[in-house]
């Protein structure tokens, strides 16, 4: 049986985290060195946590040392509780108090524009991420989380789904490819989450494992929450099934594209025109439209180039797309921006659904401006425009 | 040494002596009123000058013993220079070497670059500083260190105390980026051009012995003479009085932290939705990032609504600057150049003007232009539920900040502090702010990632939100949401020695600072 642990982070560049080193003794009680950069304003509460946390998990002695960087309860628990675990068997949980504030269900069909994505293990990116209004933040366990901190990314991602408040933002965690992904959703579906990412899916089957250990989590928990499913497209066989992975299950709202590893895997690079992903693209989108789900494009990572970022959401909306990924807060207006009719699109969306009223009103059959026709689909794509200029 | 107290008008103990001297406590905004005359230092005859004008002297250090330099006297110097000082410096190692002893050191403000005059503090050569204090001298004197009581005082506090004599300045060095023989100087031209030089005009005015000091010797006339040389004994050129590129604050750039800019952008709502960005309206935005993008907020919004700004208040910079010239904004009232832009603009520009402590800031005249500003844009350590504010001391007490033109900017119509609402993982607003600097009365507004809390006072303010999408909270909730992601923290403890005063714009003590404990 192994003696010492050690999880979480420190270091100069390291803020809001802490390391928690963990030395199992046979005598001498619990002895806690903590070294933290606010100990005179959360010294004694921290130490006391300590205490409180290894007496649930039954250990009664032990050299303890912590590194704290201004970390938050919820982190330096998770921080413990990770190092526990590589020490010792459990099952248990040491959960923060649910946080009353801030969980809502969301809907299927609800807006999707901008997904945020945050590293997993890294906490002082969540705390004031739900203050940027992204449609949606994505707690990543999979590839912004290094390979040995696996685990402990999942208690983490834990604890912040319980405490920390996304406000307005859909609350999504993207597991880790399967099978592994699926040991991560005992840590996340009991836990707020509103939908999880599926990535690097190739078949209607992955999705249905993820469904079934969904539900299997939920009814033991007893818990009726509704949890959305995105897949994402990132390989060639991923794009040729893609229509089966959408219409898996009635729990997917939208597929998503993964271009850096589709390029991979199809053994082109990326370019900024993206011809060598247009079909993918085409396919994934069409896949996505005809089972009456949302498209989404894949993440654009150059954080300082607004205006690149700006033409790359103009070309994903003409193309059908309903929101693209994004890793900096900066870039969530230009999305939802780039996303909001033009005034031309509006004037012409208006004019359309005038018509349609007055039609309506005067018991015609038939909507026209002027001498064209205009068909019940124009119809409802000027209602959509309407509905997304207002938002 | 146990010190007789009394309560001040905020409730603060403040002792009835400091370095021996009375005190007098804070009394509330508006209330102290001196009485009598303003300081005037001798009275002084041509004669006694070179008949053609030619004051330079050999080195500094000849200057500083022409100018009778001796033990306990008060020698004053400037922070144009910023970090790139190297006057201060050379004066105390002079000093040293000369053995005097017991000098008060009184800058307009100190910067790490001062880290050096530490030793000088440990043998004696100076006694203590009365003057902004942060990095290692606000250290060294948050532990006790410091002989004497250190005295802070806001830019517009240290021309009040020259002006009433209540600070006698013995010998002023004025460091220039340009000067003639005659003693006629200003900060726009040369290697150590620093923009202007109005932290040295009380200076200049009241000391006993005035010394310039420059690496940029031009034939007189030295136009225009922000100092002017018939106050000046003695002129001194030297090889180099600062290092340019730490001239230029590193401060000045817009912020790329999404939290910042999304408390700017909060800020400038707010300012667009009470009425204040208007045509002809002013303002002031000091130089750290979250500041600087509000202005460029502030630009946006005028830009859309076609208006300009009749005057700002700079510390000004390149974005200011740009403003300027886009003609957003008529004029900038300069009290502080932050980078070369700034230089430049004012050296081409008529409406570039440069300003002192006297014109923008001095309680004790016939009014200053702080007080005309429409909204100014502060920052601060933290905020108390009654709006106080603290500006100079950390959460654990220990010295962090000058005041600079801190507490006079309080008296615009609008003061806004925007701040995060915790800084890594503490709070922002207390029950009582550790080190009171400010008072609620004159703070109008606080803006926070997580809301805005107006004061209580500004019914007109509350009145127009009212029917707003602006997050609109009270300072009681925003202090709550604060603990309730942080915790509640414990109050660190403070040793009981008295370590500095912190004089209000009046020049009464509003607050004392304790030495930390280690």
């Amino acid at each position: 049986m192994q003696k010492i642990a050690q999880s979480g982070n420190d270091g100069k560049s390291v803020k809001s985290d802490c390391s928690v080193k963990i030395m199992l003794k046979s005598t001498g009680g619990i002895s806690i060195n903590l070294k933290s950069k606010v100990k005179k304003y959360f010294g004694n509460s921290i130490v006391e946590l300590c205490k409180k946390e290894l007496k649930y998990f039954g250990i009664e002695n032990a050299e303890v040392e912590i590194i704290d960087s201004a970390a938050l309860d919820y982190v330096i628990m998770a921080r413990i509780e990770s190092a526990v675990k590589k020490l010792i068997k459990t099952k248990k949980e040491y959960l923060p108090e649910i946080n009353v504030i801030g969980h809502k269900e969301t809907k299927k069909n609800q807006l999707r524009r901008s997904r945020l994505y945050l590293p997993g293990n890294t906490p002082k990116l969540s705390i004031n991420a739900g203050l940027h209004s992204a449609d949606g933040i994505i707690l990543d366990l999979e590839d912004s989380v290094a390979p040995t901190k696996k685990d402990e990314a999942k208690i983490l991602v834990r604890n912040s789904l319980i405490k920390t408040n996304f406000y307005n933002s859909e609350k999504m965690v993207r597991i880790n490819q399967l099978p592994a992904g699926l040991d991560d959703l005992d840590y996340i579906v009991p836990y707020n989450v509103n939908l999880i990412l599926i990535p690097k899916c190739e078949s209607a089957e992955q999705v249905l494992q993820v469904e079934n250990k969904i539900n299997a989590i939920l009814e033991e928990k007893k818990m009726t929450s509704t949890i959305w499913l995105m897949p994402i497209i990132e390989s060639a066989l991923g794009v040729v099934n893609s229509f089966a992975i959408a219409s898996a299950s009635d729990k997917v709202v939208a597929l998503a594209i993964g271009l850096e590893d589709y390029t991979a895997d199809i053994g082109a690079s990326r370019t900024n025109d993206g011809i060598e992903s247009f079909f993918a693209r085409s396919q994934i989108m069409n896949s996505a439209k005809a089972v009456g789900i949302q498209a989404i494009g894949s993440v654009f990572s150059d954080v300082n180039n607004p205006d690149e970022l700006r033409k790359y959401v103009k070309d994903a909306k003409a193309m059908g797309f309903n929101g693209i990924g994004c890793i900096h807060p900066r870039q969530i207006a230009v999305i939802h921006d780039a996303f909001t009719p033009t005034e031309d699109e509006i004037i012409k969306a208006q004019k359309i659904v005038d018509a349609f009223e007055d039609a309506k009103s005067k018991g015609l059959g038939v909507v026209s401006i002027g001498s064209k026709m205009i068909d019940p689909p124009v119809v409802k794509r000027a209602e959509q425009t309407l509905l997304m200029s207002k938002i | 040494m146990i010190e007789k107290m009394t309560k001040n008008a905020l409730g603060r103990m403040i002792p009835e002596k400091i370095n021996g001297e009375k005190v007098i406590p804070f009394q509330g905004v508006g209330k102290y009123k001196p009485t009598g005359r303003r300081y005037a230092p001798k009275t002084k005859s041509v004669a006694d000058f070179p008949a053609d004008g030619n004051k330079i002297v050999e080195s500094l250090k000849v200057a500083l013993q022409k100018s009778g330099l001796k033990d306990g006297m008060t020698i004053s110097t400037h922070h144009h220079f910023r970090n790139g000082d190297l006057i201060a410096n050379m004066i105390f190692d002079i000093a040293h070497e000369l053995g005097v002893k017991n000098l008060r050191w009184f800058p307009s403000a100190s910067f790490p670059c001062h880290e050096h005059l530490i030793k000088y503090l440990d043998d004696g050569t100076i006694s203590h500083i009365e003057g902004s204090m942060n990095g290692a001298l606000g250290k060294y004197c948050s532990e006790g260190k410091m002989k004497k009581t250190a005295v802070l005082r806001s830019h517009g506090g240290r021309y009040q105390a020259v002006q009433d004599g209540e600070v006698k300045i013995d010998i002023a060095v004025l460091g220039a980026g340009c000067a003639d023989s005659f003693g006629n100087a200003n900060g726009l031209y040369g290697d150590s051009a620093s923009g202007l030089l109005g932290f040295a005009l009380a200076d200049s005015q009241y000391a006993d012995k005035v010394i310039v000091v420059t690496d940029n010797l031009v034939e007189f006339p030295c136009i225009p003479w922000q100092i002017q040389g018939n106050y000046v004994d003695y002129t001194v050129q030297i090889e180099k009085v600062g290092i340019s590129e730490k001239i230029i604050s590193g401060t000045t750039r817009i912020t790329k932290s999404p939290d910042r800019l999304l408390v700017a952008e909060i800020t400038a709502k707010f300012c667009d939705e009470v009425g204040i960005i208007r045509d002809g309206f002013s303002f002031q935005a000091g130089a750290g990032g979250t500041a600087l993008s509000i202005g460029n907020y502030f630009a946006q919004i005028m830009r859309e609504k076609n208006i300009k700004a009749r005057f700002a208040r700079g510390g000004s910079n390149k974005y200011l600057v740009n403003m300027l010239e886009e003609g957003l904004v008529d004029y900038i009232l300069d009290g502080q150049t932050f980078d070369l832009e700034g230089v430049r603009s004012m050296a081409e520009n008529s409406n570039h003007v440069w300003t002192s402590p006297f014109t923008s800031y001095n309680y004790h005249g016939k009014g200053n232009f702080a007080g005309m500003l429409d909204v100014v844009i502060l920052g601060a350590t933290e905020v108390d539920v009654n709006f106080n504010a603290n500006v100079v001391t950390h959460s654990d007490g220990a010295l962090l900040h000058g005041i600079g033109g801190w507490q006079n900017c309080l008296f615009s119509k609008c003061t806004i502090l925007p701040i995060p609402l915790f800084r890594n993982r503490i709070p922002i607003i207390k029950d009582e702010v550790t080190t009171l600097v400010g008072p609620g009365e004159l703070i109008d507004v606080i803006v926070t990632e997580r809301g805005i809390a107006i004061n209580p006072r500004r019914k007109d303010l509350l009145e127009k939100v009212k029917d707003s999408k602006l997050p609109i909270k009270t300072i009681e909730e925003l202090k709550s949401e604060a603990e309730e992601i942080c915790g509640i923290p414990e109050k660190p403890k403070l040793g009981e020695k008295i370590i500095a005063a912190i004089k209000w714009v009046d020049g009464t003590v509003i607050d004392v600072v304790r030495e930390i404990k280690k």
